[in-house]
């Protein structure tokens, strides 16, 4: 039967199994729309701004194990997109962005609406596609989907004609795709493996330092269970928190610019780094040069060749899907595998390290942010999906919420975009309909995509927004005063709206907290009497407080700046 | 700071170039020369890279290059065995003595004139970089009208192979 290529894009989704598709409607998209009207499998979650329709279907993938998929017009609607695309291409996050285009014999001339979409959007894809004839049309987003979720997942992007969708095709969907061009490497090295095994054996002073990988593969289990094997420390980084419970004892922290001391510390000085899923970035290891002033031996496991050996010189490079090769460590293991006994003495000296107390802060007559975050942990039983925006607070929620499972922490980690934490709490309500959702967030970030609070009035999505407002841009302010004598240039927020009235005018519960001892009252009332709501909470907290310990720009990782030295 | 001929097998579509070159200014990596054209196989193209770097740098280059879902394959020509030739097309004046002097220089680099007029000659030139740039030093700066090179391209010798 043929059908129109409007039709053949929501069946495809519907062979994809999509139940939900973020978007926004627009001339080149109408007649999908049209589709998508016809049927009731894929719901729509109409947003307010593209912007937010690309990070909820991020926040939807990053939440649960599914593509999350997006939908939007030509021209503006795709420039809308750019920076929740880009966003999820730095944190290697599977999505389907489908893009409608110009009529494809319009295409060149200018016409309305009309962008360079493939263009536009190349650099920060994994790959993008434009549909020039409605017979590819189905294979294209078949590739498309396979693309985004295997090998180191990332965005892809398909670019739709309007009169592609308009004309008549059969419709076939393939049920496997093979490609020559692409064919990423699932399996580890057998011989890599062994070689790792040889150099754990001979760790005195080991970590295991681990990254999103973790989290993207879901890997959180085989990393536990050989971790425990090893009685080794563990370190994630802020992309890799609630890969290993944040609970267990052999937690020794987030590390990098915010890490805790005895994690920057023993990442710095240990002898074997077993990296899983991680990329030795900027923001973890500081001033590479300091780094590699320690001789020490790497592994690294990674689904991607190109983050090894990118920053940090690799000893033992695995490439490989992370859950498989941690299970062959597991199993290589078996055969009469011994920890060396120095490590004992290893953890002797992180105890000392933990003495600092890293993450201790001093309490004020103002609300302390850090104490939010760890009334919001009691509160909600660390079972929340935390989603953040980014500064301070993002920050303060990766410190003080201690993460036991993947895919509980919702943030922009590589691109560090604000405005992401409404929208991602729409997408994970998307995808965990049921979840407790909180979005810790400053009176900076939420006014980015703010417009959402409109969305979730339609849709019900009942986000704890917990915004620690100093009246501050409280992360460029922190920089300012350390690093630029105190000139506060353009960090100090006026004319801040009354968040309360604000909520209230979306047809939400809102709520101001003034007092220390009001925060966890609060945050009870609107967990439990508020459970169904919107609840936006506007915590006015410390206007001075700032993140400790810190590494700062240039600096090698044990150069830190912890509460105590000020 | 070593020279490297990149050869790379890729999907022949639209955009593929743009793909490439766009890598490699992403990501701060310099591109000499370029050349790319269709295989025998009308779906494939061929691209040879000339660039230069340090062993970090070309490792990422190759592995960046290989996770682009459009390229099949990518090898580093100047790993090994292989020849090398780019093509030049010089138009010099040639007018009274400079006429018979060109001729001699075109021949004793085995170029070809392929277009004559009473004032200019177009030479062929085809060797490796250095043999063109040999060439153009050569000759009286002054009587260089215009110079088009097509850029590197190489293939490795014997049974190195690079097909799918």
């Amino acid at each position: 039967m043929m059908i129109s290529g409007a039709e053949i894009v929501i069946r495809c989704l519907q062979e994809e199994k999509v139940d939900c598709v973020f978007g926004y409607p627009g001339g080149s998209v109408l007649h999908i729309y049209d589709a998508l009207f016809k049927q009731d499998q894929v719901k729509h979650i109409l947003v307010r701004h593209e912007q937010a329709a690309v990070h909820a279907a991020d926040a939807y993938s990053r939440s649960s194990q599914r593509v999350g998929v997006a939908l939007v017009t030509s021209g503006p609607g795709v420039t809308n997109t750019v920076t929740g695309i880009a966003t999820a291409y730095m944190d290697s996050i599977p999505m389907v962005v489908l893009t409608g285009q110009v009529p494809s014999f319009y295409i060149g001339q200018d016409a309305f609406q009309e962008c360079d979409t493939v263009g536009i959007t190349r650099p920060c894809v994994k790959h993008n596609f434009l549909v020039k004839d409605v017979k590819d049309l189905a294979v294209t987003i078949k590739k498309a989907f396979h693309i985004a979720s295997t090998g180191r997942p990332g965005p892809v992007v398909v670019d739709i004609p309007k009169d592609i969708t308009a004309q008549m095709c059969e419709f076939d969907y393939p049920k496997t795709i093979q490609m020559r061009s692409y064919n990423p490497v699932v399996k580890g090295h057998l011989g890599q493996i062994k070689k790792a095994v040889q150099i754990l054996q001979e760790a005195k002073r080991p970590i295991i330092y681990t990254g999103g990988g973790v989290i993207l593969s879901d890997a959180a289990e085989q990393l536990t269970k050989l971790a425990h094997k090893l009685n080794f420390p563990v370190t994630n980084t802020l992309m890799g928190l609630g890969g290993y419970p944040a609970t267990d004892k052999q937690f020794i922290g987030m590390l990098g610019m915010h890490g805790t001391f005895e994690a920057n510390n023993a990442m710095h000085y240990a002898d074997v780094i077993l990296a899983v899923g991680a990329r030795f970035d900027d923001r973890v290891i500081g001033n590479p040069e300091h780094f590699s002033e320690e001789k020490r031996r790497v592994i690294h496991i990674d689904i991607d060749p190109s983050s090894i050996s990118k920053r940090v010189k690799v000893d033992v490079p695995i490439v490989g899907n992370v859950p498989d090769v941690l299970e062959e460590l597991v199993k290589l293991m078996d055969g009469g595998f011994r920890t060396d006994p120095e490590v004992a003495n290893w953890w002797k000296q992180i105890d000392e390290w933990r003495g600092r107390d890293s993450l201790r802060y001093k309490q004020s007559e103002h609300i302390m942010p850090q104490f939010v975050m760890e009334k919001l942990y009691e509160v909600t039983g660390g079972n929340a999906f935390v989603t953040s925006d980014v500064g301070q607070h993002q920050m303060f929620a990766a410190q003080y919420y201690k993460f036991d499972k993947p895919r509980r922490w919702i943030n922009s980690g590589g691109l560090g975009t604000m405005g992401v934490g409404l929208p991602y709490g729409m997408g994970v309500l998307m995808a965990n309909p049921d979840a407790q959702v909180a979005c810790v967030t400053g009176e900076g970030s939420i006014q980015m995509c703010i417009q959402e609070l409109s969305t979730c009035k339609q849709y019900g999505f009942p986000i704890k927004i917990i915004n620690l407002n100093n009246g501050m841009l409280g992360m460029v302010r922190q920089w300012q005063e350390m690093f630029y004598s105190k000139r506060y240039s353009q960090s100090y927020v006026t004319s801040l709206p009354d968040f309360v009235k604000l909520a209230e005018a979306y047809g939400h519960v809102g709520m101001k907290i003034e007092k220390p001892e009001d925060v966890e009252p609060a945050l009870r009332k609107a967990f439990t009497e508020h459970k169904d709501d919107l609840v936006f909470m506007d915590f006015i907290i410390d206007p001075v407080a700032n993140v400790f310990p810190m590494v700062a720009a240039g600096k090698g990782l044990t150069e830190m700046i912890l509460a105590e030295d000020l | 700071m070593l020279r490297h001929i990149i050869s790379i097998l890729i999907e022949n579509e639209s955009g593929a170039l743009s793909r490439v070159a766009g890598l490699f200014s992403a990501r701060g990596y310099n591109i000499e020369s370029l050349t790319v054209a269709p295989t025998e196989d009308p779906s494939l193209s061929r691209m040879t890279i000339l660039t230069s770097g340090s062993d970090e740098v070309l490792e990422q280059i190759t592995k960046q290059l290989n996770k682009l879902v459009d390229v099949v394959k990518v090898v580093d020509l100047s790993e090994a065995a292989h020849v090398e030739r780019e093509l030049m097309l010089i138009k010099v004046r040639a007018t009274g003595k400079d006429r018979e002097e060109m001729k001699r220089m075109a021949d004793i680099f085995r170029g070809r004139i392929i277009d004559v007029t009473e004032s200019t000659y177009v030479i062929e030139l085809t060797g490796a970089s250095s043999k063109l740039d040999s060439f153009i030093a050569a000759l009286d700066a002054g009587l260089i009208l215009e110079t088009v090179r097509t850029g590197v391209c190489g293939i490795g010798r014997g049974d190195r192979i690079l097909k799918i």
